[in-house]
């Protein structure tokens, strides 16, 4: 039995992981080819749950709440990309984190405004609400193991477009040396506002997909992108892949964490000092993770080509 | 012309100055003590920003973690009192080296780094601790610490009367503006300010660069950690809101709309961030809406904070 209470602590990883991994990728190419720190990409995550879950209380519809969702991200993502991020480009890092941080109080109090301040309901779609046997006698929730589903379907399409197509080769080509890009007459602009709208649609999927699982409320994203920002840090910023290793890395270590510590501590000491030190160890577990990584490897992981 | 360059600022320090010691005698005219509360918390945020800005504004350490500081001395105040131990000398040395401590630790990891990595470090070594305030549930957790009495000092300061409480605030801040001039004006600012602006030359030059860096950090960490039990003093409660990211972010704001690698901006952008807080607060539920937009103009559009913006008015590129 506590194998099967493994196995689905070790899903409950991945999925936290996978749901990490839409809101990095994101993070990391917006960073890796404009060079941009952007804090409200939280924002946009949450942006998606509040429209989804709005859309899906008024229609009904699963699929409409979810096209609504992640049209509503790109919206909003292309939006602040033309009026604040463009300006932004040129400045160095420090104005950047500052001028995302006002979008990031505006946002999550623009959301106040339009939603009132009481956390927003969402439902699990009903074909989605039972529970599927994973192995013999081992029920695991259909919607979790759908988000996972979704996820992977999301990386690999991700892959192929960059590794594989002619945007992929102009973003690669844009990380490596964007100046060189634009000489080439490519359209540097619009390529950032369409790698903009993407990674705000990415993570207002993993906001409406993150509806029904926590609370869709004011300040949702927060944690979310600081918990993404320590992804792409371990990962090694601007690398997919370093993204994707890093999220289910950090989904794992997060989820088994806060599940097994508490009893594992148990075994070497008393149980209700264990039950204070778990929770307060499995909260820190995943910054313990980074500060470990930076350690050894200061440029995370899969540390980015010279650029 | 030059020579109203050097004297501007040290007008500008000394009018706020003045205008901050005269606080109190003003406000005690209307016999009500709201005023003087929120200059104390100013006050408070200023020497949080002023410490900041030692490392933000001279050493190019883009620390997004700052608020964290401010948590480990006011839990250090917390903790010790709510053990029934209420020496404020015995208080704030707990705040000192526990936010040393921390100081320390997070700075020799993060200042491995640099660039973005730097302060993604920093925001997520503060979220550490921030989680870590709230599963103390001995402490309060996520509902924070009441602190029944406030910091004792052999019965020569009452904390508990708001104008000697605003005063040994002004008296720190003094004290912090006065360390921060001849700090900066040192042979180790020096150093700190040229490792900001060409590391790999200060290097080559044979100065053992993190270890500069590393003091730098662990000043300001312990600068902030005294602002932290001094904001314990004033709330007589502590919770783990008090180093959310948010508020690592509004301090460093403050040391930019003041004016940063100046020691009077940050004091000055304190000054006009709470107050235009308090304002807005007043006038709307949703006036983090309006600070946040404001927050996002002020940054493209306003470089170099006020003080770069009164250079300008006198003519000439801002020095600051």
């Amino acid at each position: 039995m506590p194998y099967l209470l493994v196995l689905e602590e070790a899903l409950n990883g991945i999925e936290l992981g996978i749901m990490l991994f839409l809101m990095a990728a994101g993070l990391t190419l917006i960073f890796g080819i404009m060079n941009l720190i952007n804090l409200a990409h939280g924002s946009f995550y949450m942006v998606g749950a509040y429209v989804s879950a709005a859309t899906f209380a008024k229609t009904g519809s699963f699929f409409l709440a979810l096209a609504a969702g992640v049209a509503a991200g790109a919206v909003v993502g292309v939006f602040t990309e033309i009026v604040v991020f463009r300006t932004l480009y040129r400045r160095d890092h420090l104005d950047q984190v500052l001028a995302t941080f006002g979008l990031v109080l505006f946002f999550n109090e623009a959301v106040r405004i339009l939603w009132g301040p009481t956390a927003l309901y969402a439902t699990v779609p009903r074909f989605l609400s039972g529970q599927v046997d994973i192995l013999p006698g081992a029920p695991y929730p259909a919607y979790r193991l759908a988000i996972i589903v979704v996820g992977l379907l999301v990386a690999g399409l991700l892959y192929g477009l960059v590794a594989k197509t002619r945007i992929g080769m102009l973003i690669r080509a844009g990380a490596s040396n964007r100046v060189m890009v634009g000489a080439l007459g490519v359209n540097v602009r619009l390529l950032y506002t369409l790698l903009f709208a993407t990674g705000a649609a990415l993570a207002a999927l993993a906001g409406l997909m993150a509806g029904p699982i926590f609370t869709v409320d004011s300040g949702m994203g927060d944690s979310v992108m600081i918990q993404a920002f320590v992804v792409i840090v371990i990962g090694g910023i601007g690398s997919i892949r370093g993204a994707f290793v890093a999220a289910l890395l950090v989904g794992f270590v997060g989820t088994m964490g806060r599940a097994f510590l508490s009893p594992l501590l148990a075994t070497v000491m008393a149980p209700s000092a264990a039950d204070n030190a778990g929770p307060t160890l499995a909260s820190m577990a995943i910054y313990f993770l980074m500060a470990t990584v930076l350690f050894f490897r200061p440029q995370g992981l899969f540390p980015p080509q010279a650029r | 012309m030059r020579r109203l360059r050097v004297l501007a600022p040290m007008l500008l320090t000394a009018m706020i100055l003045l205008g901050l010691a005269l606080v109190p005698p003003i406000a005690g005219l209307s016999g009500e003590n709201y005023t003087i509360d929120v200059f104390t918390r100013i006050m408070i945020f200023a020497i949080a920003a002023l410490s900041l800005d030692i490392i933000l504004g001279y050493g190019g350490m883009v620390s997004f973690g700052h608020a964290a500081y401010l948590g480990i001395g006011a839990y250090a105040v917390g903790i010790l009192a709510f053990y029934h131990i209420d020496n404020g000398f015995l208080q704030f040395a707990a705040a000192i080296l526990a936010s040393a401590a921390a100081a320390a630790f997070i700075g020799f990891v993060s200042l491995r780094t640099s660039g973005v990595y730097f302060i993604m470090i920093t925001l997520a070594f503060a979220q550490m601790i921030y989680l870590l305030s709230i599963s103390l549930s001995t402490f309060g957790g996520s509902n924070g610490l009441n602190i029944d009495v406030h910091s004792k000092f052999l019965g020569l300061l009452d904390l508990g009367n708001p104008t000697t409480l605003y005063y040994l605030v002004f008296g720190v801040l003094l004290l912090f503006l006065f360390l921060g001039h001849r700090l900066v004006n040192s042979r180790f600012g020096m150093v700190i300010r040229g490792a900001k602006s060409n590391p790999r030359r200060m290097a080559t030059i044979g100065f053992p660069l993190l270890r500069y860096q590393l003091a730098a950090f662990i000043i300001a960490g312990v600068m902030c950690g005294v602002a932290g039990a001094l904001l314990a003093n004033q709330e007589l409660f502590v919770a783990p809101a008090i180093m959310h990211w948010t508020r690592s972010g509004e301090i460093m704001m403050m040391v930019i709309l003041g004016g940063m690698g100046t020691l009077i901006g940050p004091v000055l952008g304190a000054i006009v961030f709470l107050l235009l807080e308090d304002v807005l607060s007043g006038v709307t539920e949703h006036w983090q809406a309006v600070m946040g937009l404001f927050l996002v103009l002020a940054v493209l559009f306003a470089r170099g904070g006020m003080l770069g913006f009164l250079y300008r008015l006198r003519g000439g590129r801002s020095g600051a």
